[in-house]
Formats: C-alpha cells, structure tokens, sequence
C-alpha cells in the first residue's frame, strides 16, 4: 500500500476528529468581545424609584454582578433562587438590568418571587442591553473595582457555576487591590 | 397494537439487513452460490417489513393516535390529511424510516434490474447495501424510536410545524433522500469493484444509470427546496448557503463530477481511481449532511432537534462507512492505476480537468461550511461564514466549469489541438461577451456581475446550438428526421442538461441584477405604483382555514387600464403552534414574477404590504428542470441496458474472487 | 336694482368661495389615495436593509437581521437606522456591533490572522488541483499506449474500414 494512497483516509479521520469534538460545542453561544475591557457606562432610572437615577460610576470600587433579566423570560426563573441566595449571603452585589420589560411586570415578578437585587434599573428599549453586547435573557456579568468585566455568563447560572467559576474569580477579584 | 407491530417490524427488518449484509459477502469470498443467493430474497424481504412499519407509523398519524410520541408532538385532529400522512417524515425519527424505506426500495430495485450481472458482484453490492441498510435501521431503534409511545396520550397534538404544511415541503424530503440513498448505489457498486478487484468498462456501465437517476432526483429535490424557500419564506430568497443546504449542494456536485467520470472510465477505461473516489465522496458528504442536520454541531433553520448522543450514533457510522472503504481505496489504488494514455489537450484532459475543478469547488464550499466549528474546536474564536464568503469564492471558481462545460464536447478524444476546436469556438465566445454586454446595457445594469452571468449564460446557449448544428451536419445527405433520430439520447442528456445550466444562469443573473422591492403602507381604497404596475388594496377580511386563522388581503393589479389579476396575500395563524405564517401572493410570468406579502398591521388601521419584482426567476427552475430531463434522457439510453445484456450472457458467474 | 347687484355678487362669492373651497381639497383628496411607502425615507431604508442582510440574527438560527422577526433583529436594525441616519459609514456601524457582539455578528467573515485559511483556502486548493492535473497530464501524455502486434493492427483496419459512416464513439 502507497503511503500516498492513505492520505484522504488519514484527512477524514482528522476531520472526524473535529465533527466529534464539535459535538461537545454549542454552536449558539456566542462569547463576549467586552472581556477584559471596561464596562459600557449607562445611567438608567432605578425600578422602584424612576426619579433616582443609578450607573456603572456608582459601583466603582466594589466587586460586583450585573444580571440581565426581565419579567417574561423563563430560563430567569431557574436561576432567580441562586441569585436571592448570593445576595442574602452577603457574598457580592448582584444589580439587575430590566431588560425590555413593562415596569409593573418587572415590580410583580421581584414581588413573586423575592428580590435579589441590591439595585434594579430599567433598559425598557434594550440600548444599554446592545451596548453590552446582550442577545438573550439571562446573562450575567462579573465586574471587578475598577469597572473592567471580568467574565460573561450565558444563560441561567447554575450553582455548579458558582461553586466553581464565581466564587474562585471573586475572591481573586476582591484580594487585588 | 399498531406501533408495536411496526417496531416489531423494525426489528425484523433490521434482523434480514444484518443477514444480506453479512452472508452474501462470505458467500463472494468463498465463492459459493447458495450464500450469495441469500442476498436477494433477503432485500425483498427487508423491504416489505420496513414498508409495513411505514404503514404503521402513517396509520397512527392518520388517526390521530397521540399515544405514540412521534404523532402527539407532530400532527393535530385538525391538520388536513395530506399533512397528516407527509408529517410522518417532518421530524427526525419519521424521515429516518423514510430513509431507511428509500435504500431499501433502491437495494430492490438494483436486485430486479440488475439479473443480468455477475452473481459475486450482485451479492457485493448487495452486502454493502445491506451495511448501510443495517447502519441506519440501528440508529432509528437504537436512539430515534418512531414508536415510542407516550403514556398517558394527550388529548391534542401539538400540529406539524406550519411551515411544513405546503405542496413543496411534501414531496422536497422524499426526492432529496431519492438522491442520497441513490448515490448509496454508486457508492456500492464502487466498494464492491474495489472488493472484487474488477474495476473496468463493464463495471463502469452498469453504475451509469443508477447514478445518473439518483442525480436527477437530487436535482429535483434541492430544485423544490429551493422553489419552496422563494415563496413559503415571505421575501423571496431561494438560495442561502445554510450549512445543511451546502450539506445537499456538495454531493450533487461530486455527483456531477462522477457521472462525468463514469462516462469516460466506460469509453476510455481511464479515471477509475477519480470515479471510484467520487463515488465514495458523493455518498460520504450524503452522509455527513445526515451528520450535520441531526447533531446539532451546526446551526441551521433545518436542522432537526438537537442531539449530541443521536450525533455520536451518526459520526460512529460515518467513520466506519467511509473509513473502510478509504482503506479499501487505497490497498487497490495501485491496481487502478493505467487505462489510456491521452494528449494534454484531449477530451479526457478536458474531463480530467472537470473532475479536479468540481473537487475543488466542493472543497471550498465544504471549507467555508465547516470552518466555524474548527476556529471554535480550536478554541480560536467563533465567526459566521454566510453568503457574502460562498457567493465570493463559488462564483469565480465556477466560471472555468462552465467555459469548459462548452468547449469540452467539441474536443477530440485522446488527441486534440487548441488550434482546431479554437477556430470553430472563437466566433462564438466573442460574440458571447458582446451578447452579454449588450443585454446587459439593454436592462440598463451594466455591472461586472450582469455582463459576466450574462456572456457565460450567452455561452452556453451559443456553443449549444453550434453543437447541435455540428452534430445534424456531421450525417451528411440524411434527411433532418432521421439525423435527429440518429443522435443517442445520452447526448441529447447532455445537451438539454448542458443549456439548463446557462438557462439557470440567465435567471440567477438577472434576477440578482433586477429585482427590486417596496414595502408600502396601504389602507382599503389605496394605490400604489411599482414596476410599471398599479396596485389597489382593497382591504383585509378574516379566513379560517381547517387548522388557522388568516387575514386575507386583496389586492388588484392593473397595468394602465388593464386588470391583470387580483393577489390575495394572507397572514396566517396556526392554532395549535401558536405560529404565524406568511402565505405569499405570486403572479408568475415567463419574464418575472410579481410577488406580494403582507406584514402587520399598523396601529393607524392599515397594512404593511410588500411588493416583490423578480425578472426571470421562473428561469431558475426551467434551468433544474431542463438539467432533470437531461439526466432521464442520459439514463433511459436504451444502449445501456442492450450493452449490458450482450456483454454478459445470462446466467454467467464471474469466477473472479478478491 | 342695488338689490339686485347685491345678489349677483353675493351669489358669485359664494361660487367662488365654493370652487376654492373645492379646489382646495382636492389634492388632498388625491393623496389620501396613494399608498405611503413604510420607510420615511426610502434611500437609506435601502442602505439598512442591504448591510442587514451581511448581519446575522444572534438569537435565530441562521438568519440575517434582515430576514429575522426577533425583537433583536428589529432592535440591531434600528441601531443601523439610527447610526446610518447619524451619518456614520458602514464601517462605523460594522465596528460598532463587532465591538459588542464579535465577529460572529458578520456574516461576511472578516480577514485576520484565523481566517486567513479560510479565504485564501479555495485559491489554494484551485492551483494546487491546477497543479496536480497539468502534471499528471504530461507524464501520461509521455506514457506510451500498448503497442499492436501486425495482426492485431490488421484486424483493427478490418473493423475500421467495415463500420457505418458516422462513429459514435467520437460524439457521445
């Protein structure tokens, strides 16, 4: 046998190789651009109260979460739990950014289920959602003291995700500086 | 009762695809006849147990039984029964059994048709047909059970997906897999030459027909995708280099390139490693686009619920299928070697030069497929490649395939010069770009995209006609009927397929170039003027059809004075998916179709309607048609079935073995 | 006879206050009966939809921004009015949304050092089969067909000379 002859054999398998590894990918998640770089200022109305107004400058100095989520998206749900846990257990700031939501909707699902937010503001049109790069319900971003986003999470956040990616990368975000 | 016997009947079908996988081969090998004999009755017998379980599955669909899974999440008391019988195969599990009844219609067909041909040849193909047959049997009862049934039934289905419910997604699937499963044929008859060693002539003739025809229905089926996308999907596409379009795009150009190749391995005994590889390929990327459309590792409006572990199933198979017959290809690749010697300007150059130029166009198209998945393997990123990178890199490497597509029939075999074929073609091709040109400034578009679609389509129609008239003068003193009559209709194939392309050319041009668009908001009573049309909204009432709810509008459409005809665009509703749907309005001409929309409606009252021109689309399909009629014209050729017979006296055993 | 007069002109005042009355409405009349394009301006509606047709749907499954209903897709269109409206080029909107979305946004994969394969991929592979073919052509042009012993080539000639006119060989 040829060694030359075994050359489409020996292409396939590679290309196999990467079907297969392909397999354990989600071609859906689509990852952030804005890792590792400053996170796009906004300066929103607060939910609760419109007159008060809350932006990124405000948290400066502190470590913490900010979730994306709205009254109709049902994957919110499933992570809503984790999120009231983390904010009773002190252990980071979660701010939630109402995204294209009708603020009554929003006020009676914080009322049903508990409100994990030390600060909700409202995005009603989705301009702050785009400026961070926001295509689904729920993500969630991780920024540090200086403003910079540290890490993105697509979809609800599990408490594998926690126990494993957040609370390592907060601790090493809050020893810094 | 009924979804066990048809799971039942899997079974059983799956049990005789083991048996004329296996037995008939040992039977080759050894060369004894009554192993080999297994091999028929065996694919008779596993055709009727698949139709059986066909049945089973239709009935249930049929009345509506929502205790089997499969029919609860796809049909509804309420969809029409057409719907009901064709949602069977508008899922994954229901198009597997369509599958695996299609190859075994085929493994039947091949056993009656083809009596006259060796006894340990027969049983090769036969075997691996068996293979492939036992391969995706396997895969529907292992991971996609059609009769899974779901306890307690629901009282309602959750209906077919609306955009299934039309006249062209019925009969699109069945056609397409026609194809695949047809290129299975070539694919075994290519094994078992490599298999048996006998890889001449006579082994070329027998595959032509088989894959000729399994071309013609992937003709077909791609053709009604691509019609159904242009007025099901609301504005007027019809090709989108979605992965798992390519994944129907790559093997009917390897099958091109292959049938091209079968033509010259028969008359010249060359390229039979180029045909045996294409064989291979043509029916390896059928499989990957399987691969594709079920795994989720591409995202794709077609692909069907998503399933890594279904996925792996598939990938397992794909490995084993063409991993084997790779290394089957390459310890006989030696003995492929040789077959005629021929001139560097030859036709058989001039198809050699076919084959490597439809190689690379699949590659690239395969490339631009694929790469997203390796930049995210590689974790280097995720991009899109979409129609802006294939329309860039298809388009060039297509246009030395056409220009030779002209010039290659007006070669000599084996030995040729530029000089002679040269002088009779330059007339032509100059007066090919100047035709280009000038139709091209006529329609007042002068672009490098309309002239170049416009002088190659040019070409086409130009070298057509010169070859017909070369072919009718060479019978000199004949009368024109008989001339006529005189011609095979293997080149009356390749004639009408060869001026289908420039047909198709003519209208992806200018339909490119022309087309134009204007959304409008109209209210009952409103005009509006568009592509020397008036159009009269005369208002939206509401239609109920058996399983929606619809706002039909009416529009009339005059030209001056003249009433040329009145659209009705609808709006649909779908019940039980909670789906909308736009029903689009065509008024379908030679030159263009107009093609009406409608949208929302708006909080004043009235209606976003969108009004479509589409010059010459209607060309794009008379070109498929014209390349189907080649392909049956090609494979009805009455010389294959006569060569075939004379070649091998009935009744005779091949005594070669290994 | 003044009274007379008076009638005459109130008359005609009224007539002509009538006719500009009427005259006046008219073109009203006229317009109400032609349908208003969607777009307020149809140009740089033209200018969006065509760069949304190179932008993909992030949430879709493969969809242009274009061609997809999300409420995404008609946000990011939006975004392309606005900008396009603003007077920013198509590189600027490109770089606007690339900057938040990555290059998955675009479905026309930029050039950079990971695609470079990609795009010159298919030239590659063209000069690498043109390559191959003109190769393999001039050794088997060198290769010598089988030679014919004499009586092989007189039963050739036989054949030949014995055959109707028109040979099929040479067309099909």
């Amino acid at each position: 046998m040829k060694a030359k002859f075994l050359v489409p054999l020996v292409l396939f398998l590679a290309l196999a190789g990467f079907l297969g590894y392909g397999l354990t990918l989600n071609p859906g998640v689509v990852p952030s651009p804005l890792v590792g770089k400053p996170a796009p200022d906004f300066r929103l109305a607060k939910l609760d109260t419109p007159e008060e107004q809350f932006g990124v400058a405000d948290m400066r100095g502190q470590v913490w979460l900010l979730n994306v989520w709205a009254s109709w998206c049902v994957s919110c749900r499933q992570e809503h739990p984790i999120l009231v846990e983390l904010n009773r257990g002190g252990v980071i700031p979660v701010i939630g950014l109402n995204y294209k939501d009708e603020r009554k909707d929003a006020l009676g699902y914080l009322r049903d289920h508990g409100n994990p937010y030390a600060v909700t503001v409202a995005d009603p049109d989705g301009r702050v959602g785009i400026d961070y790069g926001v295509y689904g319900t729920p993500e969630t971003f991780l920024i540090d003291r200086e403003g910079m986003i540290r890490y993105k999470h697509i979809g609800p956040i599990t408490r594998d995700t926690v126990k494993n990616v957040l609370l390592p990368k907060i601790a090493e975000l809050s020893r810094a500086g | 009762m009924i979804g066990e016997l048809g799971h039942f009947a899997l079974i059983l079908a799956l049990v005789l695809s083991l048996v004329q996988a296996i037995v008939p081969m040992i039977g080759a090998h050894r060369n004894r006849i009554s192993l080999m004999a297994v091999a028929r009755p065996a694919a008779q017998g596993q055709l009727l147990f698949l139709v059986f379980a066909y049945a089973c599955l239709t009935w249930a669909f049929i009345t509506s039984d929502f205790s089997v899974r499969l029919a609860a999440s796809h049909s509804h008391t309420a969809t029409p029964l057409m719907y009901k019988i064709t949602g069977v195969w508008g899922n994954h599990e229901g198009s597997l059994l369509l599958w695996a009844m299609t190859l075994s219609i085929w493994t039947v067909a091949v056993a009656i048709f083809s009596r006259n041909l060796p006894e340990a040849f027969m049983a090769r193909v036969l075997g691996v047909l068996g293979w492939i047959s036992a391969g995706f049997i396997s895969f529907t009862l292992f991971t996609s059970n059609p009769f899974a049934r779901l306890l307690p039934a629901v009282a309602e289905g959750r209906d077919l997906n609306p955009l299934l419910q039309d006249p062209g997604m019925i009969i699109h699937p069945p056609l397409l897999y026609m194809g695949y499963v047809g290129f299975s044929v070539a694919f075994a008859f290519a094994i078992a030459a490599l298999l048996s060693g006998r890889m001449d002539a006579a082994w070329a003739r027998w595959s032509r027909p088989w894959t000729t025809v399994a071309w013609v229905f992937l003709t077909a089926g791609i053709a009604v995708g691509s019609g159904w996308a242009y007025y099901e999907l609301g504005w007027g596409g019809w090709w989108f280099w979605d992965p798992v379009e390519n994944a129907s795009f790559m093997p009917w150009l390897l099958g091109t390139a292959l049938i091209h190749s079968l033509a010259v391995t028969e008359k010249r005994g060359a390229f039979r490693s180029w045909t045996i590889m294409l064989a291979i390929g043509a029916f390896s990327l059928s499989l990957l686009g399987t691969f594709l459309v079920r795994s989720g590792v591409i995202t794709s409006v077609h692909a069907f619920a998503v399933d890594p572990a279904r996925g792996l199933y598939i990938l397992a198979l794909l490995v084993l299928v063409i991993g084997i017959s790779l290394v089957l290809f390459a310890w006989r690749a030696p003995k492929l070697a040789g077959g005629g010697s021929f001139d560097l300007v030859s036709r058989d150059s001039g198809l050699l030069a076919n084959n490597v130029l439809l190689a690379v166009v699949t590659g690239s198209v395969l490339l631009g497929t694929l790469y997203p998945l390796f930049l995210d393997a590689l974790n280097m990123g995720k991009i899109s490649v979409g129609p802006p990178y294939f329309e860039a890199t298809f388009v060039p490497l297509m246009i030395p395939v056409v220009i030779l597509m002209v010039v290659a029939p007006f070669i000599r075999w084996k030995s040729d010069t530029i000089g002679r074929f040269g002088r009779k073609l330059a007339p032509a091709m100059i007066a090919s770009v100047a035709l280009g040109a000038g139709v091209a400034f006529a329609v007042g578009h002068v672009t490098w995209r309309t002239v170049l679609g416009l002088s190659l389509a040019a070409w086409v129609l130009i070298g057509s006609a010169q070859l017909l008239y070369t072919r009718l003068a060479e019978r000199r003193g004949a009368v024109a009927a008989a001339k006529l009559r005189g011609i095979p209709a293997a080149w009356w194939g390749m004639w009408f397929a060869h001026l289908g392309i420039g047909i198709f050319i003519i209208g992806v041009t200018m339909i490119g170039s022309l087309e134009a668009q204007q959304d409008m908001r109209m209210r009952a009573g409103q005009t509006t003027q568009f592509a020397g049309y008036t159009f009269t909204f005369r208002g939206v009432v509401g239609v109920d059809g058996p399983n929606y709810e619809a706002a039909r509008a009416t529009l009339d459409v005059h030209r001056g004075e003249r009433l040329i005809t009145v659209l009705t665009p609808e709006k649909r509703h779908y019940v039980a998916s909670q789906m909308p749907m736009t029903q689009v309005a065509l008024h379908i001409r030679p030159l263009r179709d107009l093609y009406v929309s409608l949208g929302d409606q708006l909080e004043d009252g009235s209606w976003l309607v969108s009004l479509h021109l589409k010059p010459f689309v209607s060309w794009i399909w008379a070109g498929c048609i014209l390349m189907g009629l080649g392909g049956i014209f090609a494979a009805a050729d009455r010389r294959y079935r006569r060569l075939a017979e004379r070649t091998l006296p009935a009744g005779s055993t091949s005594t070669q073995t290994s | 006879m003044r009274a007379e007069m008076l009638l005459r002109l109130s008359r005609a005042t009224l007539l002509t206050l009538v006719l500009v009355g009427v005259a006046s409405f008219l073109p009203a009349v006229q317009a109400a009966d032609e349908a208003t394009p969607v777009a307020d301006d149809p140009v740089l509606e033209a200018r969006v939809m065509d760069l949304s047709y190179k932008l993909r749907c992030l949430v879709c499954q493969n969809e242009s921004i274009a061609e997809s209903r999300a409420p995404l897709a008609l946000d990011l269109r939006n975004q392309v009015r606005e900008q396009f409206a603003a007077g920013k080029s198509e590189k600027d909107v490109v770089d606007f949304l690339v900057a938040r979305y990555g290059d998955f946004v675009l479905y026309t994969p930029p050039f950079k050092a990971t695609t470079v394969l990609l795009w010159i991929g298919p030239g590659l592979l063209l000069i690498a089969g043109a390559g191959w073919l003109l190769l393999r052509l001039r050794t088997r042009a060198r290769e010598e067909g089988p030679h014919l012993t004499d009586a092989e080539r007189a039963r050739a000639r036989a054949l030949l000379e014995g055959a109707p006119a028109d040979s099929e060989e040479q067309h099909s």
